[in-house]
């Protein structure tokens, strides 16, 4: 318990992080950026969206920095996060969760499905060292060297087109209304195949090395050698000796890493037009959509730390040694 | 744990900026160890492939046989003898253009990885080496770099200063990549900071900082370049990335930036494979050769993860006996390869009959 209320407590210091650098970014941006989109919308803004741009951009030149952060801190416990400009006149956090399930569902799912078939890959190459999965080391460090968006890119190119089953944009056909029903959810399925493909091809092996590099230092130590002595089968051995030691640190570093994860699958969604989180920041991006852009950043760092906790129980399952301090 | 100082710094380009204070005697050891690093083959192929590359960076201008930004009169054309890798909507030639991104990657690249570790070392020795609550509040603030996302952090800061430039980038990309170098650099100097020559060095009365530059930084060589080596990586494939989205640089060419307009100029739609597929090539290459040099860096601090090579050896009778470590092969006479150790089998399935005589048993 107290391991877990030490991570909560760093967790809960992160995210103070995250959103004390997302106070100061925009009053980093030279000009007044906002005024001029400000000026691009005057007369449509109402005086209220007006002030909380103010609040979360820092034009208020007037007030101090600690009570612009003390007015910024309340904004965002109310759950405002300005107006976007892009899709005005909707506010930032109704834009953001329309896209956040489909990233949800295509990041989480495909990284998650990667991590487990890495690490069982990565388990077999370690015990089998010299094995033909050794021969795929070589071919699985190029294809994590490739950027996620340009494996994207060529899949596009190879596998989609006018005839093809692989629809090359968008997250549902443009036949169907988005509708928890049958023809919508296939249409969506279908179009995230690829997708996920091309996450699970660049994600896999980074799990596949970092698991048989642990299978290899533990397949050395003495406890291995005493169960086969004890003549246990090599499968049991591998699976609950060895294994199971040697996927603790994989989970620790698969919570680590989520965040460069998230980052690169982010520009997969870019490729394929995908309506998730990171094609919006793309738009937010090319339209200077200053709002929409701290508010995904905003989103993303709190959904990675929340997805970091849920690792850390994971860990806290596996690992007696974790318990028992507690 | 003792790495000698001199051979990984002297094969890795760029590691320059790492200071080594204690200059390795020449000696015939010190040779030997560093023809090994150089005979191991991934480590070999890595550098061979990355010379390449910084010798383009630096020619790359000088031989493009066209201004990359000059329009021709030939518009997405396919790779012919005039342009080998084609041309762009404008007729640009793509060859031209990746020879001449080669500088402005590589410049960020290694700029971003020198500032990544130079704070990784910094914060990752200082926080291991001191302890209490430098390593506390040190360790909190790289944990804290580690797990926000960084591809959005540095894409939103970029995007927040639109008139940067390539420096700019090199310095955001920089000040946000350190963190996983300072974790593991923290790791193994509090494994370190216990050792007897260590303890030594302190009972003689040397000051913390020369005990931490003399004797704590030389064995932390190999973690240090693999941490370089790492970020180059992250750093390389994160300025693609910007370029790709329409941020960062738009006036200097570089593979990211033929990708953004080949992704807004429709390449994929129209077929012109040539104008994405080289300049993603390069990237994947670059990687390669990065984590080739990686790999043989880990392999020579550890040699246990080297590849086994042929471990199924045939023996004199025709048999094959898998080699693994801690294990002594035994033979018997099945011909199945024997993977561990287990009890000879018995032919027949029965126990072996003992003969015994009657005087014996009396």
């Amino acid at each position: 318990m107290k391991f877990l209320i030490q991570r909560i407590l760093f967790y809960l210091f992160t995210a103070w992080a995250a959103i004390t650098i997302n106070f100061f970014i925009p009053r980093l941006i030279p000009g007044d950026p906002v005024k001029s989109l400000l000026a691009r919308f005057q007369g449509q803004m109402s005086s209220d969206a007006i002030d909380s741009l103010y609040v979360l951009f820092g034009l208020d030149k007037d007030a101090s920095i600690w009570s612009q952060y003390v007015d910024y801190w309340k904004q965002l416990f109310q759950g405002d996060l300005g107006l976007s400009f892009t899709a005005f006149p909707s506010p930032v956090s109704e834009v953001i969760s329309d896209a956040l399930p489909w990233t949800v569902a295509l990041v989480g799912i495909t990284t998650v499905i990667s991590f487990f078939l890495g690490t069982s890959l990565g388990v077999l190459a370690g015990w089998r060292r010299g094995s033909w999965i050794d021969g795929l080391l070589p071919a699985t460090t190029f294809l994590s060297s490739v950027p996620y968006f340009w494996l994207g890119l060529l899949a596009i190119y190879l596998l989609a087109g006018p005839d093809s089953f692989f629809p090359s944009s968008g997250g549902y056909g443009t036949d169907v209304v988005p509708y928890p029903d049958w023809p919508f959810i296939s249409s969506a399925l279908q179009h995230s195949l690829l997708p996920a493909l091309t996450i699970l091809i660049s994600s896999v092996s980074g799990w596949i090395l970092s698991m048989r590099n642990m299978m290899v230092t533990v397949a050395a130590e003495d406890y291995i050698t005493v169960a086969h002595a004890k003549g246990l089968s090599d499968r049991r051995v591998a699976l609950s000796y060895a294994a199971r030691n040697a996927l603790l640190p994989n989970i620790s570093g698969f919570a680590l890493s989520l965040g460069f994860i998230v980052g690169g699958t982010l520009l997969v969604e870019i490729v394929f037009s995908y309506p998730g989180l990171g094609f919006l920041l793309f738009r937010a991006v090319g339209a200077k959509d200053y709002p929409l852009m701290q508010g995904i950043f905003l989103v993303i760092t709190i959904s990675v730390l929340v997805a970091n906790l849920i690792a850390d129980i994971a860990y806290l399952m596996l690992d007696p040694r974790t318990r028992k301090e507690g | 744990m003792t790495i000698p100082t001199s051979s990984i710094d002297q094969v890795i380009p760029g590691q320059g900026a790492m200071a080594q204070p204690e200059a390795a005697k020449p000696g015939r050891a010190a040779k030997r160890r560093k023809f090994r690093f150089i005979s191991n083959k991934k480590a070999m192929t890595g550098i061979v492939i990355l010379g390449i590359y910084l010798l383009f960076a630096i020619i790359g201008p000088w031989v493009a046989p066209y201004d990359p930004d000059a329009r021709g009169k030939q518009f997405v054309a396919p790779p012919s003898a005039d342009h080998w890798f084609g041309t762009t909507h404008l007729g640009q030639d793509v060859f031209s253009q990746i020879l001449v991104g080669t500088r402005a990657v590589m410049l960020v690249g290694l700029a971003a990885g020198v500032i990544a570790t130079i704070l990784a070392v910094l914060i990752g020795v200082t926080a291991g080496y001191l302890g209490g609550g430098w390593d506390d509040s040190l360790s909190a603030l790289s944990n804290v770099f580690l797990v926000i996302p960084a591809l959005p952090l540095i894409i939103i800061v970029t995007a927040a200063v639109p008139s940067g430039g390539d420096t700019l980038v090199a310095l955001i990309i920089g000040l946000t990549s350190w963190a996983w170098g300072a974790r593991i650099l923290r790791a193994q100097t509090l494994s370190l900071r216990r050792r007897d020559y260590v303890e030594a060095s302190r009972a003689t009365g040397e000051s913390t900082w020369r005990i931490i530059i003399f004797e704590i930084l030389p064995n932390l060589t190999a973690i240090i370049a693999s941490g370089f080596v790492g970020t180059v990586i992250f750093a390389v494939t994160s300025e693609i990335t910007l370029a790709f989205i329409g941020i960062g640089s738009a006036t200097s060419w570089n593979w990211g930036t033929i990708l953004f307009w080949a992704q807004s100029q429709q390449a994929l739609a129209q077929g012109a494979w040539w104008w994405f597929v080289p300049a993603g090539l390069a990237i994947a290459f670059l990687g390669t050769a990065l984590s080739l040099i990686n790999f043989g860096i880990d392999e020579f601090v550890s040699p246990r993860l080297r590849s086994a090579g042929k471990t199924k050896i045939k023996t004199t009778s025709g048999r094959t006996v898998r080699m693994r470590v801690g294990f002594t092969p035994v033979l018997d006479n099945s011909a199945a390869p024997h993977t561990h150790a287990s009890p000879i089998p018995v032919i027949g399935g029965k126990p072996t009959p003992v003969t015994r005589s009657k005087e014996a048993t009396r």
